[in-house]
């Protein structure tokens, strides 16, 4: 008897499925009606640090360079006030085999599916993050399947994530391009649960402590430079495992001081779902539209409890137009010779706003880049955004609405970001929590769990539980 | 030694061949629950790549082999597909920046 394969089947078996695909049993790991035992889960990936730089070696992922940005650096001290303006160095991340951080996130998890006997791995990614379990797969003898959502209704592509199904394909795996929709994890789970294979998930804790070594090379190699740790490290945010690995790594490199910025780039009011918004943004990671719903509730992922929990370690949210990013790429090039992104250089964007606000002897990190090329390309983006209907202008990008027009900063004093007020933001996830509560009453175990959830205070967990209602009751 | 065949405009394929294939894999009517209305009206559709197992024309029903050996089926689309993603037009306001960006550095303040 063949398996119902409907929508509603396939995601009724969701946990049965995902179990099997990533050898994870998360029930394990829960605690309360919310909480459950993030560091538990976390050891579940069974290796130190030692041990995952090893593993990383073997298929040359990390011990990527640290460079001083003097260039970039010396045109924010012609904008900052007097005495201002960090030293901005850049981890050059672009440097690794498949041209991102994301092979960091990929090779624990091909890894621990070669040493489970697993015949292959399926990811569901529309980024680098595909590129990146492809040729990790490819060098570990797996085969590799990568589900992406790649085109409109229309038929027509986004050129960036064209130019990822035809890295995938570069690296031997089958590439499953989709029309626009969140079904795409309906289509993964199908694949897995046809297949056997394992699910390379970005969510999983393999994916979070790959990318650890990041945050831990990072600030071992400030400190042997430098004498000291990074002041602030600033990380391109989306789903949130880029920010919650590189924090965790900085904290095992014994840099807790560090302060963490995520930046995204503000496509706010497009909707990720939607058919006619999806080729209306030049921008497929990084945003906000994923960076808000995952850092205000970051279960909505492909797995059941999500490794990535960006709020426990994000100490400001910043966003920034995609003139601006745009705009930085190609400083980028021109200023350092550096051709990276442009997704990549979201933090790059903030950082250079950012460094005006810091004394000068400080150390602002971004801690990543990414390979550019056709289809990437600001000028692919840019004309692929006027055919689309987009204005592409010139002047101060706070004028920019995201799917009308693109603004170019007219002058390097207009790269300027908005803070995300983290109060709120802090607010939105416990409201998310609240929703989720099965009854009117939490626990102290999910009341602690709230506190770390949030990186907040328990009387301002509390009153927010108050104003919605929630009394505290006993274990 | 044998000569690759071009492609270009060619609709009927042979088995070997690299092509590329069209499913629908949820109509509107068994799509997910709340999407926004101009994506719940469509179809989603799929996009697949491998080599021909047998002899067809395009917009026959055909099956794949792909690149890591399984079947899988779909209408033919097209024969030998290219990427054909670029690096886009020059944008000369934006090529501008360059220069103003050591203009800047330059400037005594």
């Amino acid at each position: 008897m063949s398996a119902d394969l409907s929508y509603t089947s396939i995601m009724g078996r969701s946990t049965q499925i995902l179990k099997k695909a990533v050898g994870i049993n998360y029930d394990d790991f829960r605690l309360g009606a919310l909480a459950f035992d993030y560091e538990k889960m976390m050891g579940e990936v069974g290796y130190g640090i030692d041990e995952i730089q090893r593993i990383q070696l073997e298929t040359g992922v990390g011990g990527t360079p640290i460079i001083e940005l003097r260039n970039v650096t010396a045109l924010a001290r012609k904008l900052a006030p007097k005495g201002k303006g960090a030293r901005i160095f850049v981890k050059d991340e672009a440097v690794n085999p498949s041209g991102s951080f994301k092979d960091r996130r990929a090779s624990l998890s091909v890894y621990v599916a070669q040493q489970k006997g697993f015949p292959g791995v399926i990811a569901a990614t529309s980024g680098n993050y595909g590129a990146a379990v492809a040729s990790q797969a490819a060098m570990r003898g797996l085969k590799c399947i990568v589900v992406q959502e790649v085109f409109d209704s229309r038929g027509i592509g986004q050129p960036e994530i064209i130019e990822k199904s035809r890295k995938c394909e570069a690296y031997g795996a089958e590439v499953h391009q989709l029309s626009v929709g969140p079904e795409l994890f309906y289509v993964f789970l199908r694949l897995l649960e046809e297949t056997g294979f394992f699910s390379a998930s970005l969510y999983t804790p393999f994916a979070i402590a790959g990318i650890e070594t990041l945050g831990f090379e990072l600030g071992t190699q400030i400190r042997k430079q430098e004498g000291v740790a990074p002041t602030v490290v600033v990380i391109a945010h989306a789903g949130g495992g880029n920010l919650t690995g590189t924090a965790r790594g900085l904290f095992k490199a014994d840099c807790p001081d560090t302060k963490i910025i995520g930046a995204s780039v503000d496509l706010t009011g497009l909707h990720m779902a939607s058919d006619y918004d999806f080729n209306r943004k030049s921008f497929t990671t990084a945003h906000t539209g994923f960076s808000m719903p995952f850092t205000t509730w970051p279960d909505r992922a492909d797995v059941p409890l999500n490794a990535a929990r960006s709020l426990r370690y994000m100490d400001r949210f910043i966003t920034v137009k995609q003139g601006t990013v745009f705009y930085m790429t190609e400083m980028l090039a021109q200023l350092e010779g550096l051709e990276r992104g442009p997704a990549g250089n979201t933090s790059l964007a903030a950082a250079f706003a950012i460094a005006q606000e810091m004394d000068e002897n400080a150390i602002l990190v971004v801690q990543e880049t990414e390979y550019t090329g056709a289809g990437k390309h600001p000028w692919t983006q840019l004309s692929f955004a006027a055919e689309n209907g987009i204005d592409i202008k010139y002047g101060d990008p706070k004028e920019e609405v995201a799917g009308k027009n693109i603004i170019i900063p007219e002058h390097s004093r207009y790269i300027q970001v908005n803070e995300v007020p983290m109060e709120k933001v802090r607010g939105s996830y416990l409201r998310n929590a609240i929703d989720k509560l099965p009854s009117k009453t939490v626990t102290e175990i999910d009341l602690d769990y709230l506190v770390d959830e949030t990186k907040s205070s328990r009387e301002f967990v509390e009153k927010i539980l108050v104003e919605s209602g929630i009394s505290i009751g006993l274990k | 030694m044998k000569v690759e065949k071009t492609f270009e405009g060619r609709n009927n394929a042979k088995k070997g061949d690299w092509a590329q294939i069209f499913q629908v894999v949820l109509k509107p009517s068994q799509r997910a629950p709340q999407l926004p209305d101009d994506t719940a009206k469509v179809p989603l559709t799929c996009l697949v790549k491998g080599f021909l197992t047998d002899d067809a024309d395009l917009g026959d029903m055909v099956t794949i082999t792909t690149a890591i050996g399984r079947t899988i089926s779909g209408k033919l689309v097209a024969i030998n597909p290219s990427y054909n993603h670029s690096f886009g037009a020059p944008l000369p306001g934006f090529m501008r920046i360059g220069s103003e960006v050591r203009r800047i550095l330059k400037d005594v303040s």
